[in-house]
């Protein structure tokens, strides 16, 4: 995907979300750190020119909600922010690659911490595939098939595709 | 940080380098904002077990590390003293091996000898911790100090947008992120402190420039190796001072021999009301507690807005998490930048 | 008994080295040479490559008994004495109840009849050791005992020490002194220096021995009594012998095979195995002492054998008791660091600041490397003297190795290496603090009054 198509697939969503809500009171926008985080800034952005209103935003680093705790280095990257209350509202969750749905299921117990939502609908800009776990997303980008062993780059330029580099844990 | 694979442990400051430090304070950070929300607690520690070993009773401490054990989802087992088998004759090793025996994946250990947890990690397969032992170090106290001043550096830095600076103090935006340029003064009874022994550790660590401030008999008889000054002379350093880190000075020093009275020890290394006023602009005031209001500290000085004393309590358990998360959650190294989000799993 | 016939080996004494073969009849020596004639049915114990040497003396083990029996008896105590090449141990006095009257002396005496060495008695110099009454040592005296110390203290009164002495010149026993002025030392646990500032442990000063070493020479040079100082651990102690010996004062002194290896940077690890009174120094101290050992300040090497359980050591450093086995490694260990490579630790472990390989001292032996004749003389024919157990005394050690005397000697390989671990030691316990270090130099066999009571590094009893 390149720019301009980012730039669509992001107006599109924003108008499924209206739609499929109703209007846009009583939900909240939520980005998870770190990829799906710009992503949610520019939902927000676009909500408001498209609708008038400023969507209530926030942040969520699931590094304590993993499943992989103690098996491989874990620690959180970015602090979460979520200053609002969630009891009774939709959460718009948003992340940039959808992928074993590991880190939704993780981003589903901490926002149950928060209190309880009245819907969470997922937001992504790409679906790879390769389900771990019973997750959907409500509104997609793009559907992209991948091989296991591909990454996906979700940047401001655009979606790249590219080869599994080594991280620096040499795993 | 001694990097990798094997368990972890924190016995000793010296177990953590400055990168480790800050790793331990950025976890802080993370833990301060969970206390916050409705439900303060996270599933990061479930299935694994704490046990606190208090073989010196503290309740202050031990609640601490049980609290933050428990909001890391940990389960916690409590043995206190008196309700050990220490009793009937069986020897410290057989203790720690009964209770590595139960399948525990930390051990807390807090003794009135020096050199236990180190003991106790030649014992046991779990991650040692270090509450406090004898008068050889106290590292959490340490963390949760430097954490602190942080904290109070970092508001202060905030505060003051565009203003000058806070001393020597570059960082992120946000603040300072260590202690560098920062003068401390460690005043009392260093020789015998635990506090005060990882404290050094820890500030040096940090880059902050620290004077021990006391009598010579409470000094430790050898300063060889400490990275640190010294003099027997308060009020000649005192105004020059960042941080006022006061010591408790117990009874017991006077009726040894030590110190001819507490009066003495008040008037000549006391923050008085006087000295306070003489504090250098935008020093700080802490205490690891209790304090000996009188003695160490004057009643009215304990509570003035520069005293640190109220915040150090509370961010124990922010830091006690960390520590815990650092040692049970978080295997292999630290990373230096972030790129778990582009590896496979997402 | 049948003959023994010693073949092969090289005879060390206080006359000097040849290579001979010696001839075992009863309790001596019957002849010593070339080619010497063997009657049939004499055993024949293989000396090659190896040194023949009067067997050692220990000036100073605990045996343990009576009281202690866990941790020791005169039987373990004495084979771990035999394996290691001693023919005669002196027991110390700090047993419960303590050896400070005829009646427990006897009964000791009793005991070490039937053990594999001799043992001699050092009896307490105060009732219960508790440095306020004399003991009866014209008694104690009359049983053959010839040293007098309240070891594991020392006499803190000076007044009751220097009618101790007084009293002791006209019977002709020496008193001996553990050297730590109580109040300097205030229930320290190890040495107070660098070390002890960073672990945050009570430690006792130099200046705890120092101050009563100094007392002590004072009342020698005012009494004219001869005394005999234990376990001389400081750079200070060593200046203060020095000059008393060059003032001709009668005194000796002994230095443990830990204080000439070890440092305070051992208790690093908190490892209660390196917990000892006197405390391990520094590496000034201990090139201090082997320095002193090698001009004579020192006169010899005594073990300071202190055996304790297992569990006693497993507690927190300031509660475990003081104390380290010796008697199986005390010569390995000395001919390792005098003469051969320097002692070293097997395998892995942490780095070299704490753990194994820690708080050891390295460097050359003073002076260059000894003959086997200064390596024995600190171990046996000078602590024989001592003792009063050598030849002129009108006992049986110490050598020299001639037709006509006693048979109590040592069979030393010092090309055998081994490494020190715990488990296959004789001794009931098992506190050494050389865990893992390999040695160089064996004993082979210790011939003890005529029997051979260790063949082949083996026990016979």
């Amino acid at each position: 995907m390149d720019t301009d198509e980012v730039s669509r697939a992001l107006k599109r969503i924003a108008h499924e979300v209206i739609e499929r809500n109703h209007g846009l009171a009583e939900v909240v926008v939520v980005g998870l750190q770190t990829g799906g985080v710009p992503l949610a800034e520019r939902l927000v952005r676009v909500l408001k020119e498209i609708e008038g209103v400023s969507v209530p935003f926030g942040t969520l680093d699931v590094a304590f909600y993993r499943d992989d705790i103690g098996l491989r280095p874990v620690l959180p990257e970015e602090v979460t922010s979520i200053q609002v209350e969630l009891t009774g509202r939709t959460v718009v969750l948003v992340d940039d690659v959808l992928f074993t749905g590991r880190t939704v299921r993780a981003a589903l117990d901490a926002l149950a911490d928060y209190g309880r939502a009245r819907a969470v609908q997922l937001a992504v800009m790409v679906d790879r595939g390769h389900r771990e776990l019973p997750i959907r997303p409500d509104y997609v980008g793009k559907n992209l098939p991948t091989r296991r062993d591909e990454v996906v780059d979700v940047t401001a330029e655009g979606v790249d595709l590219g080869e599994l580099v080594a991280d620096r844990s040499g795993r | 940080m001694i990097a990798g694979t094997g368990t972890r442990h924190l016995v000793s400051m010296t177990d953590l380098d400055r990168e480790g430090i800050l790793g331990i304070f950025h976890l802080a950070d993370a833990f301060k904002e969970v206390a916050e929300r409705p439900i303060p607690r996270v599933p990061a520690l479930r299935g694994k077990t704490v046990a606190t070993l208090f073989f010196e009773a503290s309740t202050r401490t031990r609640l601490s590390f049980e609290t933050a054990a428990k909001r890391l989802s940990a389960d916690v087992m409590t043995f206190s003293a008196s309700a050990s088998s220490l009793e009937k004759g069986e020897s410290l090793r057989d203790t720690i091996e009964t209770i590595d025996a139960m399948g525990v994946d930390a051990m807390i250990v807090r003794h009135k000898s020096s050199g236990v947890p180190a003991q106790v990690r030649a014992w046991t397969k779990a991650s040692v911790v270090n509450g406090g032992d004898g008068q050889h170090e106290h590292p959490t106290q340490a963390l949760l100090d430097c954490y602190t001043i942080r904290e109070a550096l970092r508001e202060r830095a905030a505060g003051a947008h565009g203003a000058p600076g806070v001393p020597g103090a570059p960082g992120g935006p946000s603040g300072p992120e260590d202690l560098s340029g920062l003068r401390v003064g460690i005043v009392g009874d260093v020789r015998h402190s635990r506090v005060a022994r990882s404290g050094v550790l820890a500030m040096t660590a940090l880059g902050a420039e620290v004077v021990l401030v006391g009598p010579r008999t409470l000094l430790p008889p050898s300063l060889d190796g400490w990275p640190v000054k010294s003099t027997p002379d308060l009020d000649g350093v005192l105004g020059t001072l960042d941080v006022v880190y006061l010591l408790r000075i117990q009874q017991e020093r006077s009726e040894s021999g030590l110190l001819p009275s507490l009066e003495e020890y008040h008037r000549r290394f006391g923050l008085t009301r006087e000295r306070a006023t003489r504090l250098g602009e935008g020093a700080l005031v802490m205490h690891p507690g209790p304090m000996n209001r009188g003695v160490e500290i004057a009643s009215e000085a304990a509570d003035l807005p520069c005293s640190l004393i109220t915040r150090q309590v509370r961010n124990g358990v922010f830091v006690r998490m960390a520590v815990l998360f650092h040692l049970l959650g978080a295997s292999g190294p630290l990373p230096v930048s972030p790129h778990f989000a582009r590896t496979a799993d997402a | 008994m049948p003959d023994l016939l010693v073949r092969g080996g090289t005879l060390v004494d206080d006359q000097g080295e040849r290579r001979a073969d010696v001839m075992v009849r009863g309790r001596d020596i019957v002849a010593v040479g070339a080619d010497l004639d063997v009657e049939p049915g004499t055993v024949v114990l293989d000396a090659g490559g190896c040194v023949v040497a009067p067997g050692l003396v220990d000036l100073h083990t605990h045996l343990r008994e009576p009281g202690g029996e866990t941790a020791e008896t005169v039987e373990t105590g004495t084979r771990a004495a035999a394996l290691g090449g001693y023919t005669a141990v002196v027991a110390m006095p700090n047993t419960e109840p303590p050896l400070d009257h005829p009646s427990v002396v006897r009964d000791v005496l009793a005991l070490g009849h039937f053990a594999l060495t001799d043992v001699a008695v050092a009896a307490a110099i105060t009732i219960g050791r508790r440095g306020d009454t004399l003991v009866p040592m014209g008694e104690i005296a009359a049983l053959g005992v010839h040293l007098f110390t309240d070891d594991g203290r020392g006499v803190q009164d000076a007044r009751l020490m220097r009618h101790a002495l007084e009293y002791a010149s006209d019977l002709g026993v020496v008193l001996a002194q553990h050297c730590e002025d109580e109040a300097l030392a205030a229930g320290g646990h190890m040495h107070e220096g660098a070390w002890s500032s960073r672990l945050g442990i009570a430690a006792q000063p130099a200046v705890a021995e120092e101050a009563m070493l100094a007392r002590d020479l004072a009342l020698v040079r005012e009494t004219g009594s001869p005394m005999h100082f234990l376990h001389i651990s400081t750079a200070g102690s060593v200046e203060l012998l020095a000059r008393a010996k060059a003032a001709g004062l009668p005194v000796t002194a002994e230095v443990t095979p830990h204080h000439l290896v070890l440092t305070d940077a051992a208790v690093a690890t908190y490892d209660a195995a390196y917990k000892v009174n006197p405390p391990l120094r520094t590496d000034a101290d201990v090139q201090a002492l082997r320095h002193a050992l090698v001009s004579g300040v020192i006169d010899a090497v005594a073990t300071d054998h202190a055996p304790h359980p297992a569990e006693r050591k497993a507690e927190p450093f300031d509660q475990a008791p003081f104390g380290m086995t010796g008697l199986e490694t005390s010569l390995s260990l000395l001919h390792t660091i005098s003469m051969g490579a320097g002692a070293t630790r097997s395998g892995a472990g942490e780095p070299a600041v704490r753990g194994p390989g820690a708080g050891e001292t390295r460097g050359a032996w003073p002076g260059g490397a000894w003959t086997f004749a200064e390596l024995f003389a600190v171990l046996s024919w000078r602590p024989a003297r001592i003792a009063r157990m050598d030849r002129t005394s009108g006992g049986r050690h110490g050598g020299p190795i001639e037709a006509g005397t006693p048979a109590n000697l040592v069979v030393f390989d010092p090309s055998e290496t081994w490494e020190v671990v715990p488990d296959e030691m004789v001794s009931r316990s098992r506190n050494t603090p050389f865990v893992g270090m390999r040695l160089s130099g064996r004993v082979r066999h210790t011939i003890h009054d005529g029997e051979a009571i260790v063949v082949n590094g083996q026990a016979q009893r």
